[in-house]
């Protein structure tokens, strides 16, 4: 009996164990501690500013994941209640948290917040007359390329899709090591930004009703283009991002890159020894003199359900995205061009970044191929299905050579499938 | 506690006759003590995850309520997910994709983790302990941190292992790319279960079998490896268990290359659906159809296993 009990007591304790892993935290009184989770780097430099000038909401940075993964991450520990009080998440993503009731509506904390910020960017967090988060920055679809390899070859800078069609071919004749770009199949925010400027409209709504468009003439038009260049083997059909693509920036086999305005940011990990090499100018146009480009990611900052303390949360979010202080550090830090209107007036903006030095007028190029840049009238509440259509798909075409058009149509297919499935009204 | 238990158990067997049934009592309540951390936490662990799994394969997601669909509810739709996997034949590709790998890798781990045994074993082996190690140490290497490392060692710009001449990402190429990984990470482990067995047989028999005249390979072919079948069963059975979770390496290398796609094997589909598509009730009877092949698996392998182990004892008799 007395060895039952013991080995009872003994079982008892080694429970009590595990459970003392999973304490709660206590808050203390008067005082808020808001938790955030954001990928930018840099970031831990502007949240401590914020922390200092505000004892009483205080701000608990940490970085789980970035971009698509982070909505994952998200959305699963909104499941047992534990997402953040603050997240990061980029404009194409916050219709899917919406619809799973995670984005806070936090129209009443901000109600005057669409004056602060370009029309453009504030409809990315606007839906059906409420405010679901606070633009952080806008990134028009822009053209990076190596100025040195274009000297180098005579080569032009291309104003036109035919010049950059030209331009890929007369480089990689002059030398077959050489390629002008290659087609992501990891970044269908890159593929939906070229498209957005051929007049593409993915999303539309209604009133409660979706109208989906993947694969419109436009986005045909663009799937087939760049098929045809990796047909011909002047454009590569490699992801961006991998160690492979990481040493071909730096290492000159690529002269060119298709990227958003927040690219200098990303550049030092990418090409850290071709610094000062790249030059930024806007996309290549369908028709000549049409300045309309696409967006590439920007991302909003949001509040989620989870949060006990909406209100103090909102505060931080409203600081973070349109105060002066706020921003200059961001575009210092981070390499953003704000969407805040009072952010695209900063005497930061008149620093390149650190990684283009050669580009003093960069931010003010931005600021002027933002002017046209455009992006589907929403995003819809399934995107992320979408965006994994377009992984799987392009991947295979890329490697067994079906048609892109096609990979477009099963995108179509499969998005609109989910949302019927989903219960969402589609109309077609 | 183990120590001190052993002799009283001893001990009581002596005394059994007298007081077998109280004593058997109290040594039930005694066992069920000392098993109940375990059970506990196997209920808390295994079975409780497993219900709720279970209870979310049979849910879907609605959305109602404007264009965002603010309001979700869960409705109950039977067994309609485990006939939508069923019936889609991206899951059954992936199973395929996922035996094609198993069978390159599994054979390979076990060829390799015996003939490394062997040779570990043989006489004139020196060092054995440094070369025991290093066969060992892959299996120490976090499998995303290995798969990592392959990438680099596969991709054509950073390969120094002629990426540029082989492409490891090819359609055929990038099932023994994947095994390979694998393979490395396991083989280790599974070299030394079949060595420590070896260590166990009594050394006599090589001298009698070297008396009647069998070389060292003849011992290792004709002696050595009947007599470690046991450990050789068990192996296989790991190994193709594991094959069947096979998930860190194929989503490491996915980012890499056009070759691996977000449904590639069974696991990566379930991590897809539950967390891209976000439909964990679908991703919940995917997981549960594969629990199924996993115990159907290692029943086959299981009894395969033992009607080998039979057919070696009757020779034998």
């Amino acid at each position: 009996m007395r060895r039952t009990l013991t080995a009872i007591g003994a079982s008892v304790a080694a429970l009590a164990l595990l459970a003392g892993c999973s304490a709660g935290e206590q808050p203390s009184d008067g005082k808020v501690t808001l938790e955030m989770w954001s990928w930018d780097p840099g970031m831990a430099d502007i949240v401590d500013v914020w922390n200092s000038e505000n004892p009483d909401i205080q701000v608990k940075l940490s970085d789980p994941a970035g971009g698509d993964e982070l909505v994952s991450r998200i959305l699963t520990a909104h499941k047992s209640g534990d997402a953040a009080d603050i997240v990061k998440v980029e404009y194409q993503s916050l219709p899917a948290l919406i619809a799973n009731g995670v984005a806070a509506d936090i129209t009443e904390y901000v109600p005057d917040a669409s004056k602060d910020f370009t029309p453009g960017a504030f409809a990315q967090v606007e839906f059906e007359d409420k405010t679901y988060g606070l633009p952080q920055d806008f990134a028009p679809l822009v053209f990076f390329y190596r100025q040195d390899i274009f000297e180098q070859y005579g080569l032009k800078v291309p104003t036109t899709w035919d010049e950059y069609a030209a331009t890929a071919r007369a480089l990689h004749a002059a030398d077959p090591s050489k390629y002008l770009g290659t087609f992501s199949s990891t970044d269908p925010g890159w593929f939906s930004g070229l498209t957005q400027q051929a007049g593409a409209n993915w999303w539309s709504a209604s009133g409660d009703t979706w109208t989906v468009d993947i694969d419109d003439d436009a986005s045909v038009k663009v799937a087939d283009y760049w098929q045809g260049l990796i047909g011909e083997g002047v454009v590569k059909g490699d992801p961006f991002w991998s160690p492979q693509w990481n040493k071909e920036m730096d290492d000159g086999t690529y002269a060119g890159w298709i990227s958003g305005a927040w690219a200098p940011a990303q550049f030092g990990g990418i090409a850290p020894n071709s610094a000062g090499k790249w030059v930024m100018t806007s996309l290549p146009a369908w028709t000549a003199g049409d300045t309309t480009t696409g967006i590439w990611g920007g991302s909003a900052t949001a509040v989620t359900t989870d949060s006990k303390h909406p209100a103090e949360a909102a505060k931080f979010i409203d600081w973070f995205n349109t105060s002066d202080e706020a921003l200059a550090l961001q575009v210092e830090k981070i390499n953003i061009f704000p969407a805040a209107l009072n952010g695209q007036k900063l005497d930061a903006l008149k620093t390149p970044p650190a990684y283009m030095p050669n580009q003093p007028s960069y931010y003010a190029d931005v600021a002027a191929i933002a002017e046209g840049a455009r992006s589907f009238d929403i995003w819809g509440p399934n995107a992320t299905v979408t965006f994994g259509a377009y992984n799987d798909g392009f991947a295979k075409a890329i490697t067994d050579g079906t048609a892109f058009s096609e990979v477009l149509k099963n995108m179509q297919t499969v998005t609109v499938d989910d949302m019927e499935k989903l219960g969402f009204s589609v109309e077609n | 506690m183990g120590t001190s238990t052993a002799p009283e158990t001893a001990a009581s067997s002596r005394r059994r006759s007298a007081t077998t049934r109280r004593r058997s009592r109290s040594t039930t309540g005694f066992a069920l003590a000392l098993l109940a951390p375990a059970l506990v936490l196997l209920a808390l662990f295994t079975f409780a995850p497993g219900i709720y799994a279970f209870i979310l394969s049979l849910l879907q997601r609605r959305v109602s309520g404007g264009l965002l669909g603010g309001e979700t509810s869960l409705e109950f739709v039977g067994f309609a997910n485990y006939l939508a996997t069923l019936g889609d034949a991206e899951f059954w590709a992936s199973l395929g994709r996922m035996l094609l790998i198993a069978g390159i890798g599994v054979p390979a781990t076990i060829i390799l983790a015996a003939l490394f045994a062997l040779c570990l074993d043989a006489d004139r082996t020196r060092l054995v302990g440094a070369w025991r190690i290093a066969i060992f140490l892959p299996y120490a290497v976090p499998g995303v941190i290995a798969s990592l490392l392959w990438g680099f060692l596969y991709l054509p710009a950073t390969s120094p292992i002629g990426g540029e001449v082989v492409d490891y990402f090819g359609g055929t190429e990038v099932f023994f790319s994947v095994a390979n990984i694998a393979v490395w990470g396991v083989v280790g482990f599974n070299m030394v279960i079949m060595y420590t067995a070896l260590r166990g047989l009594p050394r006599e028999m090589y001298e009698a079998a070297k008396l009647d005249g069998a070389g060292e390979l003849q011992i290792a072919l004709r002696v050595k490896l009947p007599m470690i079948k046991p450990a050789i069963v068990m192996c296989s059975l790991f190994s193709v268990l594991g094959a069947l979770q096979l998930f860190n390496e194929p989503t490491t290398l996915r980012p890499l290359a056009n070759a691996i796609s977000s449904t590639w094997v069974p696991l990566m589909k379930v991590y897809t659906d539950a967390f891209v598509h976000d439909d964990i009730y679908g991703a919940a009877a995917t997981s549960l159809l594969l629990v199924a092949l996993t115990v159907a698996a290692s029943v086959l392998v299981n009894s395969i296993g033992s009607a080998i182990g039979r057919s070696g004892q009757r020779k034998k008799s």
